[in-house]
């Protein structure tokens, strides 16, 4: 029992400071989200008249009321549309997460086909095999509302189309892991898109609305010449009773919301995993709602992370790891809701006894299956005549071989920096953590721009010198400038979220009920069986 | 008269509950008698013995005196206990059991007989020079007759069933014109509930009070009276607000009418508990009415202002012993009301309702008595009264108890029936009742059809509502899931999720969301109103919440998926979120589909197929609860087809006419 005493005072100019620049980074994320929902929301007229619901009144209404939900990759495609940051739209067309349906944890897509009729973005694709990825490693029921124009010929990328088949590739292995699959065609999916409710397992049709072919009325018309309307040709009615490929006909939206409810709750599916043994546990003392005045948005300025630890744990309860070696790997064992974890975080750059530490954590953390959560703030390994010396190449090594090897679930949240090595260290993107999260503040790459114009700096000006030219300041102040664009352009979390670099940005004050959830939700995986198939239910 | 140690009580619900509390604590073995449709009841819980005596119709169950002599014998009771209703007012039951060696805990026949005869009762107090209403009660009953003797005593005249009660067979008549048709109504309705059409013709005593006066008389020739009950809040002849003492009595008058009573039951030799029924004009003139030979429904009042067991008084004295109490002995200290709480629905022209009770928790505190004989579970069937329980209380002074009965009514969770308390509420709310100047004109003047008819729920209850119904759909969802927290409820990471409602209400549809906000209140809006709700606390039935800071205890029920019900302030709303079932389910106001609406008889079909009918069209009356029900066209159009046939008995739901919509036949 180690409660932490918080050094922080709430009163503070400090902290008054650091809130307001953080719920500023906040309300710019709201901004963006917005950005999308704002422009769906214009379609609404036309879905009232076509007696739909618009996509986010689908998605809540599949939802249980109050029941919590992750979003995820709520920023896909944000800059990849276009660099202007003011106009850019992101989103990627989709609403995507993880929540509940009948009591049934489950990932859930929905087409924002009030956004271009539901066109797939350059990241759309991407986006809904990434959370294929997580259904399936989390043994979650994917349930898509589908609604979409399908690929956006005049953005035509031949990349697209490629990869494009491993949407339908993770529908397979889910329904051959023993993970049902559900869509509910609120609309048209043509051409590729048909095979999302074709290598489905359960599909819903909207009379009068949803569709599938290969080819619709146009493209069939062009081809052949034979004259169709789109309901016979690929009307719900039509596949309910011609095809079979609709399994439950619904009248309208929301009824079909309703069938996909009723037969999920129908699998019995909460009946076939344990549940977990109760723990009452306390919330922390210090406040969550205080993170985000206790973390200075700049990576630049140190503090102690067990501040913000303080403000995730249960009772703000924590036990040091190691405390005065290397010291400035911070590795605290702790409770969140009730269950234990591992829980990492940086004071500093790593050193070699802090990889080693951490090294050693992460054993320790797998030996006893506890999961890890990384709390990335990490400039990188300590660099130096010292800190080669002493092995940091090998330390830093053996930390990133643990990381890369642990067996138990990793969620990481990027807080503040993730640079070059140490993200790697930290479980970042390319370590598979099972979460990865990123606050609105938080810069992530090879290093920082500033770093990375000094160094380049230093490499012009030992190059002028091993030359004997004369420094071209203004051509090197030019460069600098440009350097620090170039990176900082590309660090911040929004800019690499928008490329699915992390799975969303969230406010900092959730991040309890992020890791909280993230935790339950590898539990739930972990103690799940399946009952897999060789090869999928066929549709026969 | 003799001693015994066994009662069955030939009766159900409450009034047999309450005998055998009584006769429980006083040592006595208690059996039950039920029907195939009470066999859990409390009644039959509360017994130490029970015996099942048939099938769930009256006449084969609690009114076959044959059955329930033989359940008598099988159980070795000394003696039986008829409660009120069914066989208490039998002359011919109360003889067999006699005959058959078992006390009858009652009157005589002899005194049923006569008193069970209106025309030979009111000559017999005439004689015994106990004041009656001018009026006729011959045995010639030839409408040339009666409409002379209607003239002599003078409009408005009441024409009465002289073997009637209950209001069975009573037609007001204000003039000469409309009494022929009255006497034809009133006969056959007479015919049809007792087996007798004989009528008799009294003067309407204009917005009289109905005060009755309890008396006691015991074998030694002991007679008293208890005091008196006001009874003046009826409708339609039906009591639904009873009180002791009379807001108007003074000694003087008690001291008259009381008298009067006990010379009643004097003079034709009265035993055991029985009441007298006056009716009180303004000027302080009071007229019998009519003697009922049983315990009432509203004997508690009296015995919370007598302090006396009306119950164990009446074992007392059936077991031949003295009354032990003379008038001087009689005192009656504070006030009493009871309210008779039904499952009915006061907007539907009080039509009886029938269902599961899914909750039930009558509300404790001082002064409060509630006589019930019902259980959470248990249905509220077709084939009985539909009371559910008298609620009575007590206080020192009438607003006292007035008070208290309010509360109590407010206070107490009852879900799974259409009741009338939200009425009874606004009973004894009224100015007029408060002030104690309640006639029997009160109901009728102060409680038309447009006060009677449902009320919209405000957007506060409706916010209410909603979120009642978010957060039981989310906690149904919470018990389901394999793995979550409390402090996980009520968040999104991408952002609050808006919830929707569509409640309709009338021809409204108001469309309600949902949405948390951080700090755990919520943010709703009812159409383009926005109100912040927060929930204070909420167990199975009862929710504090506060809407814009105001605070509100209510009740509250999720009998279904997608449907809430709340009671605020004692009147119960129904929510139905439209949008939690297929639009084809919904059931369209104002169907052409017509149904039966509770279980019972068709005593007549007015229209026939082909028929063209409007809104409002008279389609047939169905009798049931001893009521008669119009069954209304909803809609106009063409009869299309007659399920339904005149003497057939119903089920509540069944299909008994298609009316072609005039708009679907376009």
């Amino acid at each position: 029992m180690a409660t932490f005493t918080s050094k922080i005072a709430t009163s503070s100019e400090s902290y008054a400071a650091n809130r307001q620049d953080m719920l500023a980074l906040v309300d710019q994320l709201h901004g963006l989200k917005d950005r999308a929902k704002q422009l769906s929301e214009r379609r609404r007229d036309r879905f009232d008249e076509r007696g739909q619901l618009t996509p986010r009144e689908r998605l809540v209404r599949l939802l249980d009321p109050g029941m919590p939900f992750l979003e995820l990759f709520g920023l896909a495609n944000y800059c990849v549309d276009t660099t202007d940051r003011e106009k850019s739209i992101p989103g990627a067309s989709s609403l995507t997460g993880i929540g509940f349906i009948n009591g049934v944890r489950c990932m859930i897509c929905a087409s924002d086909s009030g956004i271009n009729a539901g066109a797939m973005t350059q990241k759309t694709g991407e986006k809904i095999r990434r959370i294929q990825d997580i259904a399936l490693e989390k043994k979650l029921p994917f349930v898509h509302l589908v609604e979409s124009a399908g690929a956006n010929l005049l953005k035509y990328q031949v990349e697209s189309w490629a990869h494009g088949g491993g949407t339908f590739q993770r529908l397979a292995k889910l329904s051959a892991a023993g993970i049902p699959t559900f869509v509910v065609l609120h609309g048209p999916s043509t051409a590729g898109g048909a095979y999302m409710p074709g290598m489905s397992d359960y599909v819903i049709g909207i009379k009068g609305r949803g569709r599938a072919s290969l080819g619709g009325a146009a493209l069939v018309r062009a081809a052949t010449g034979e004259i169709s309307d789109d309901e016979e040709l690929a009307g719900s009615e039509m596949h309910a009773t011609t095809t079979g490929l609709v399994e439950y006909l619904a009248e309208d939206d929301a009824h079909g919301l309703l069938i996909a409810r009723d037969i999920i709750g129908r699998l019995g599916w909460n009946d076939k995993c344990p549940r977990p043994a109760i723990k009452s546990f306390k919330e922390p003392m210090y406040n969550p709602e205080e993170i985000a005045g206790a973390v200075p948005v700049d990576y630049r300025k140190p503090y102690d992370v067990r501040e913000v630890v303080a403000r995730l744990v249960d009772g703000s309860d924590f036990e040091d790891f190691k405390p005065r070696y290397g010291s400035t790997l911070v590795c605290l064992q702790a409770e969140i809701y009730g269950q234990a974890c591992g829980i990492v975080g940086n004071n500093g750059p790593i050193d070699p006894d802090g990889a080693a530490k951490g090294g050693q954590f992460f054993q320790l953390c797998d030996q006893a299956d506890i999961p890890l959560i990384f709390l990335n703030n990490i400039t990188g390994y300590m660099v130096g005549k010292e800190y080669e010396h002493k092995g940091m190449i090998k330390h830093g090594s053996k930390m990133i071989q643990a990381v890369s090897n642990v067996r138990v679930p990793k969620i990481t949240l990027y807080i503040g920096a993730s640079f070059g090595a140490g993200n790697y260290g930290m479980a970042g993107l390319a370590y598979e953590p099972d979460f990865l999260f990123a606050w609105p503040n938080a810069k992530t790459g090879v290093m920082g721009g500033e770093q990375a114009a000094l160094t380049m700096d230093q490499v012009a000006r030992s190059g002028a010198e091993r030359k004997g030219v004369p420094v071209d300041e203004d051509a090197l102040a030019a460069q600098k400038k440009r350097l620090i664009d170039h990176f900082d352009g590309q660090a911040d979390a929004f800019y690499t979220s928008g490329r699915l670099l992390d799975q969303g940005v969230i406010d900092p004050r959730d991040s309890r009920k992020v890791i909280g959830f993230a935790l339950q939700t590898c539990w739930e995986a972990r103690h799940r069986t399946l009952q897999p198939n060789s090869f999928g239910v066929g549709r026969f | 008269m003799r001693k015994f140690n066994s009662i069955l009580v030939a009766n159900r619900g409450e009034i047999a509950v309450r005998v055998m509390k009584t006769a429980g604590s006083l040592g006595y073995r208690t059996i039950a008698v039920y029907s195939e449709a009470d066999a859990g009841a409390l009644h039959v819980r509360t017994a130490d013995e029970a015996v099942l005596i048939g099938p769930a119709p009256v006449q084969q169950s609690y009114l076959d005196g044959t059955k329930i002599l033989a359940a008598a014998k099988e159980a070795g009771a000394e003696a039986i206990h008829p409660g009120y209703g069914f066989l208490s007012e039998n002359a011919e039951f109360a003889r067999a059991c006699e005959d058959a060696g078992i006390v009858f805990i009652g009157p005589t026949a002899e005194a049923i007989d006569l008193m069970g005869n209106k025309a030979a009762a009111k000559r017999r107090m005439i004689a015994a020079e106990v004041p009656c209403v001018p009026g006729y009660e011959d045995a010639d009953q030839s409408d040339d007759v009666l409409t002379e003797a209607a003239k002599d005593i003078g409009f408005p005249i009441m024409v009465k069933a002289a073997a009637g009660g209950g209001g069975r067979g009573m037609r007001l008549v204000h003039k000469e014109a409309q009494l022929s048709a009255a006497l034809n109504s009133a006969r056959s309705e007479a015919l049809n509930a007792f087996g007798s059409d004989e009528l008799i013709l009294e003067r309407a005593i204009v917005e009289p009070r109905h005060v009755e006066v309890q008396v006691f008389a015991d074998t030694h020739g002991n007679v008293i009276h208890l005091g008196e009950r006001d009874c003046s809040v009826q409708r339609r002849h039906q009591k639904v607000v009873e009180e002791a003492p009379c807001p108007v009595m003074t000694p003087e008058l008690r001291e008259k009418m009381g008298m009067a009573a006990v010379e009643a039951a004097r003079s034709i030799n009265y035993r055991g508990a029985g009441t007298v029924e006056f009716l009180l004009d303004a000027s302080g003139d009071f007229y019998f009415l009519e003697m009922n030979t049983r315990l009432q429904v509203e004997h508690p009042v009296t015995e919370l202002v007598t302090g006396l067991d009306l119950v164990s008084l009446q074992i007392q004295v059936a077991e031949g012993m003295p009354l032990g109490l003379d008038q001087s002995d009689i005192v009656l200290a504070g006030h009493a009301i009871e309210v008779r709480l039904y499952a009915e629905d006061t907007t539907q022209d009080f039509l009886p309702c029938t269902g599961r009770i899914e909750a039930w928790e009558p509300a404790a505190g001082d002064g409060i008595r509630f006589d019930s004989g019902i259980d959470a579970g248990q249905e509220i069937s077709p084939f009985y009264d539909p009371m559910i329980a008298k609620v009575i209380a007590y206080g020192e002074s009438r607003e006292a108890a007035r008070h208290r009965l309010i509360e109590a009514l407010k206070g107490t969770v009852i879900f799974g029936l259409t009741t009338n308390r939200g009425f009874l509420i606004d009973i004894l709310a009224e100015e007029k009742f408060a002030k104690g100047d309640a006639t029997t004109a009160f109901i009728g003047e102060l409680f038309d059809a447009a006060r009677l008819a449902a009320k919209s729920p405000d957007t506060a209850e409706m916010a209410m509502a909603a979120v009642l119904l978010y957060q039981v759909e989310r906690d149904q969802a919470k018990a389901t899931a394999v793995f979550t927290s409390d402090q996980l409820m009520d968040w999104s990471s991408g952002g609050a999720l808006l919830t929707r409602y569509m409640f309709a209400s009338g021809n409204a549809e108001n469309d309600v969301t949902v949405s948390p906000l951080r700090g755990g209140s919520y943010e709703v809006m009812v159409d383009a109103t926005t109100l912040k709700v927060e929930v204070m606390g909420r167990s199975e039935n009862r929710a504090q919440l506060t809407v814009d800071g105001k605070r509100k205890r209510l009740h509250y029920n999720t009998p279904s998926a997608g449907v809430v019900e709340l009671t605020d302030d004692g009147r119960t709303l129904r929510f139905v979120n439209s949008l939690a079932f297929p639009k084809s389910a919904a059931v369209a106001a104002g169907s052409g589909h017509v149904t039966a609406p509770m279980h019972g008889t068709l005593l007549e079909v007015f229209v026939k197929a082909g028929d063209t009918v409007k809104v409002g069209t008279r389609l047939a009356v169905l009798e049931a609860m001893k009521m008669q029900h119009d069954i209304l066209a909803e809609v106009a159009g063409v009869v299309e087809e007659v399920v339904a046939s005149a003497a057939n008995q119903v089920s509540v739901g069944d299909l008994l006419f298609e009316i072609e919509t005039a708009e679907a036949a376009e």
